[in-house]
């Protein structure tokens, strides 16, 4: 493996790893939705690096970054008004105020 | 381009058709007449729709250079969901000519069908960009959908798990494809990935791809490892999405599966993911049933129900293709009809009187004795009792697997058989309490309206005539020959 494409991979990995973290350490839903943009970048990043090193004759990693950083737009606007829901039901926007309903 | 390849596209472009006709109906008018031709229109059409998919032939063709493949197998299936979504359209109009649902009705609709869009875009896609287009026009507009009863504070919060944990999975599934476009020779076209991935040697991050992505997907199936949010959502939700919830999309999720599955990972088979599928499949059907027996409400009893139904839904993946997949797609009309009727019964008694524990279904044989009666049939055809369609969806599945002659799909089998022991246990715990607990009625005398009376018939002759009708799995069968 070229040596170089490293140097992308592995900020790639740190940052799916912290986002997963986040996504299990973190209250607040912002802070998890923050988290989860960092992994669906870091899988992007990793997208962008395979064509550009491995396969650098034709489009199709890049062209499927662009389609999902717009999904992701997508997923983070809905997450978005179901937490204004949620902050306007119970006046926070902690995840741990929402628990309810349990085993 | 040549535009004639849409052509190919019909059950999307009916879909889509009507997903514009429904959003300028309810754009265009005013609101003071409430809007209440939409439902009966959206009802017609609908019908309409799924019969005409049900009609047109598949021209087995690929189109948009095999990013799209229209084939026999792809529209059989499409068209089973389509009847699924059609007796959930039927359940939902009580919900939906609430009051409460006054100036919303058009957008339950247009949600509804903008899911299935994604759904049909699921099955049919052919390279991983459509694919995950379509999971995601699928399942975004689903965490809307279970939102909707603004007024329930259940509803938000359901609403809240299901987006977290669905981004939370496609982002596995992202990485786990990103690593697949690795081993790819640069192209995302499952037959290009199959044929690179055939030969390279089997390494680590080949085996976390394919881990990711049966954890991407499995999240959508509710699989073991990745079911906790079912339970909490199947509960929140308005009970029309929690039908919709529990059939439809774990219906086109499970085809997709097998299709990823069969086509892009088959050379992998034997040596990386059946034992991940075996040992994913006996927790899903074991955990899904202890958990059942424990439930009091009636939505996260049928959840958990649900996540060990998607367990033997899973099993006709582990077996040879077009018989696996006939199985699986006859198991899974089978599932509709069953999970529908009792869906049917739970969302009229749940609109009429708001009770949805078990307790609440005591003695209902006093005062709803037709309701208990479809109840019972689905309780039985979900366990799997003879003569109703669930024994014979079962003996397919179990008779697929066992077909490969190997030492350890018997052992496989003899686990779900065992389950099935286990799952006819608390089962009938909904058949005692309506039929032999003592006491009055908990639940007074009503008629439910004339749409919940149509999807309740049609329930019940799919439970009492799938099994007996040969038909109907003769015709899966075929269907699933033709996968390409």
């Amino acid at each position: 493996m070229d040596l170089e494409m490293l140097w992308y991979l592995v900020p790639s990995v740190i940052m799916f790893c912290a986002g997963v973290f986040g996504f299990i350490t973190r209250k607040n839903t912002i802070a998890l939705l923050l988290s989860l943009e960092l992994m669906l970048n870091a899988a992007d990043l990793n997208f962008v690096v395979f064509n550009r090193y491995l396969f650098p004759g034709s489009m199709e990693g890049m062209v499927f970054t662009l389609f999902a950083i717009a999904i992701a737009a997508a997923e983070t606007a809905i997450a978005i008004a179901i937490i204004i829901n949620i902050y306007r039901a119970v006046g926070n926007s902690d995840i741990t105020s929402a628990q309810k309903m349990k085993f | 381009m040549d535009y004639s390849q849409f052509g190919a596209m019909l059950p999307e472009l009916i879909i889509l058709g009507l997903f514009v006709i429904v959003l300028c109906a309810d754009v265009f008018t005013k609101d003071g007449s409430a809007k209440r031709f939409l439902t009966p229109m959206t009802t017609v059409l609908f019908l309409l729709a799924t019969v005409a998919i049900w009609l047109i032939p598949s021209s087995g063709e690929e189109v948009f250079g095999g990013m799209y493949v229209d084939s026999q197998a792809c529209k059989a299936m499409k068209a089973i969901l389509n009847v699924g979504a059609f007796i959930v359209l039927l359940q939902a109009a009580e919900w939906v000519e609430s009051d409460d649902m006054k100036f919303r009705r058009g957008e339950f609709y247009e949600l509804l069908l903008a899911t299935l869009f994604g759904m049909y875009l699921m099955i049919s896609a052919r390279h991983f960009l459509l694919f995950i287009i379509g999971l995601e026009c699928a399942s975004l507009p689903l965490a809307a959908m279970v939102a909707f009863n603004k007024k329930h504070y259940e509803s938000h919060e359901a609403a809240i798990k299901y987006i977290l944990t669905a981004v939370f999975s496609s982002a596995i599934l992202l990485m786990g494809l990103s690593f697949v476009y690795a081993f790819s020779g640069g192209s995302l076209y499952f037959n290009d990935i199959a044929a690179s991935i055939a030969g390279t040697e089997i390494n680590g991050l080949l085996i976390a791809a394919v881990a990711f992505v049966i954890a991407g997907i499995g999240f959508k199936l509710s699989l073991v490892p990745f079911h906790l949010w079912t339970a909490d959502v199947y509960q929140g939700a308005p009970t029309a999405i929690t039908a919709y919830l529990s059939v439809i999309s774990k219906g086109a999720a499970a085809f997709a599966f097998f299709v990823i599955f069969a086509q892009v990972f088959g050379s992998l088979y034997s040596e990386v993911w059946e034992w991940m599928m075996y040992a994913v499949i006996i927790a899903t059907i074991t955990v899904g049933n202890l958990f059942a027996m424990r439930q009091k409400n009636m939505k996260r009893f049928m959840a958990f129900s649900s996540v060990s139904q998607a367990g033997y839904i899973m099993l006709g993946v582990m077996t040879e293709q077009a018989l696996g997949l006939g199985s699986m797609m006859f198991y899974i009309f089978v599932y509709i009809v069953s999970n529908l009727a009792a869906f049917a019964v739970i969302s009229s008694i749940e609109n009429k009187t708001g009770k949805v524990s078990m307790d609440d279904y005591d003695g209902l044989h006093k005062s709803n004795p037709r309701l208990s009666f479809v109840m019972t049939l689905a309780m039985f055809s979900l366990a799997g009792i003879p003569p109703f369609a669930g024994f014979f969806s079962k003996i397919l599945i179990f008779t697929s697997v066992t077909a490969s002659d190997s030492m350890a799909l018997y052992m496989l089998v003899l686990v779900a058989l065992i389950n099935t022991i286990i799952s006819l246990y608390y089962y009938l715990l909904v058949v005692k309490a309506i039929w032999i607990n003592p006491g009055e009625a908990k639940v007074e005398r009503f008629e439910s309206n004339r749409c919940d009376r149509v999807a309740l018939v049609l329930c019940t002759l799919g439970i009492v005539f799938f099994g007996l009708v040969p038909y109907i799995y003769e015709y899966c069968l075929d269907a699933a020959r033709l996968l390409n």
